[in-house]
């Protein structure tokens, strides 16, 4: 074993982590973004608003994200409508690209979750509300919000977790985020297996650590659901 | 060239290497899935065994490569597969580099990674079987093989039906990735039609459509399956 080379390789892989991290942060709040727009179309009761949303979550659900991510950059960045557009300056950033691509994925995979719970919210808790007078905001703000968060929270871990190894593929648009040092790393050392052992064990603790961090939200949120002290 | 005679049949067009792509994406998630299926039963067996080694193995087996990213695995199946049967020629007094088929490294890795999800998938299913039937079957005397494969193995394919639905997309989806390894899959044509015909727009589109109309047409064809899986079943509902 050759531990110089082991600390030499992971420094440089944990250098490559900030990149990952912002990348699945940008992408992960944008994509909450886009996913409430498509919620709130998908449960507005207006036929074509609620079709468009139904085909946006078909639509990017049912295709690799690898692809979506080329349609973005090598696509977009090919069409000379693009490049002369205002959004050019914008897109031209392979990072841009990368964070638009992996919202717009995983908008169509949240979109679904807050979906179901919104529906899981007790019919007869709105009717309360509605019957003590709340306006609709309020009535959002105070009832529906908080009962669907804790519904949609495991749920929601596994899509961060899940996104969080959806950023392994900006490797592949000449980003340097810990899968492509770590490739780097074994294309120019020869080494197979040390460095892609390294890579997955960073992701791996930075999904325990997410997965954790929501576990512990859920049981701060639910306190009514634990067992009371004797 | 016209937008849409890239994609014809003609001499030029792309249509027909598409087709094919999609053919072999459909065949290796295929083979990606069976291979789950293998390594996903032997995981949900060990984890029911009540064995506490085999349990701590088959729990620890889903949740690492339920925590990694699936590039990386496809990444580490093909380098790591192909380094072992280089190191394994050269013991053998072979000299170079031994590749291993990028098809049956893609499918190994699609696998491996299904089977993770598959062993949930199964386990469940054998929790939702009746305690009363099995015990029902092993008073008639039943032997554990005879029990297996008449009261274990079609409910839990009943059972697992939706959730192998899911992980069949998931495989589908997956597999595009197995492209970094050169074999000429969807996702790899697309890339090659887009670098040599300077279309990456148009390519990558329509490798996307074609994607999406196999998610479509194959969930359809689960949806019949489960359909005829549940036709004895009662249903809550209606």
């Amino acid at each position: 074993m050759d531990f110089d080379f082991i600390s030499k390789t992971f420094v440089r892989l944990l250098a490559a982590l900030p990149l990952t991290l912002s990348v699945w942060f940008f992408s992960v709040v944008l994509g909450a973004l886009i996913a409430a727009g498509v919620t709130w179309m998908r449960v507005s009761g207006r036929k074509p608003l609620e079709l468009f949303a139904r085909a946006y979550v078909a639509v990017f659900r049912g295709t690799p994200l690898l692809i979506q991510l080329f349609v973005v950059y090598y696509g977009l960045a090919s069409l000379p409508a693009v490049r002369a557009s205002v959004a050019w300056p914008f897109l031209r950033d392979s990072f841009n690209c990368a964070v638009l691509s992996l919202a717009l994925c995983t908008a169509g995979y949240q979109t679904e979750i807050f979906r179901g719970a919104f529906l899981a919210v007790p019919h007869g808790q709105v009717e309360a509300a509605r019957a003590c007078g709340m306006s609709r905001l309020l009535m959002f703000r105070r009832i529906m919000f908080p009962i669907a968060l804790r519904h949609a929270l495991p749920a929601y871990s596994t899509e961060m977790i899940s996104m969080v190894k959806s950023t392994a593929l900006v490797s592949l648009i000449t980003l340097w985020d810990v899968m492509s040092v770590a490739l780097k790393i074994r294309n120019d050392t020869l080494v197979t297996y040390l460095p892609l052992i390294l890579a997955g064990a960073i992701y791996f603790v930075v999904n325990y650590i997410i997965g954790a961090g929501f576990l512990a939200l859920e049981r701060r949120l639910s306190p009514h659901l634990r067992p009371r002290p004797s | 060239m016209g937008d849409l005679a890239i994609f014809g049949f003609g001499p030029g067009g792309w249509g027909l290497a598409l087709l094919q792509g999609a053919a072999m994406t459909l065949l290796v998630s295929a083979c990606g899935l069976l291979i789950g299926a293998a390594i996903g039963g032997l995981v949900a067996w060990a984890r029911l065994s009540g064995r506490l080694l085999a349990g701590g193995v088959g729990q620890a087996y889903a949740a690492l490569f339920r925590g990694l990213p699936e590039l990386l695995i496809v990444y580490f199946v093909y380098f790591g597969t192909s380094t072992l049967l280089t190191e394994t020629a050269h013991a053998l007094g072979h000299e170079g580099f031994v590749g291993v088929p990028s098809f049956a490294a893609g499918a190994l890795a699609v696998g491996v990674i299904s089977g993770a999800y598959q062993a949930e998938v199964f386990r469940a299913a054998y929790l939702a079987i009746s305690r009363g039937e099995l015990e029902a079957a092993v008073s008639v005397g039943m032997n554990r093989a005879l029990l297996f494969r008449r009261i274990i193995a079609p409910q839990v394919l009943r059972f697992a039906l939706p959730g192998l639905g899911n992980l069949w997309q998931v495989a589908l989806k997956d597999s595009s990735l197995i492209s970094v390894t050169g074999l000429t899959e969807l996702m790899r044509i697309s890339q090659v039609g887009a670098g040599s015909t300077h279309r990456p727009f148009a390519f990558y589109l329509g490798g996307a459509a074609l994607y999406f109309v196999m998610t479509l047409a194959t969930t359809r064809f689960f949806d019949l399956a489960e359909a005829r899986a549940t036709r004895g079943m009662r249903r809550a509902t209606s």
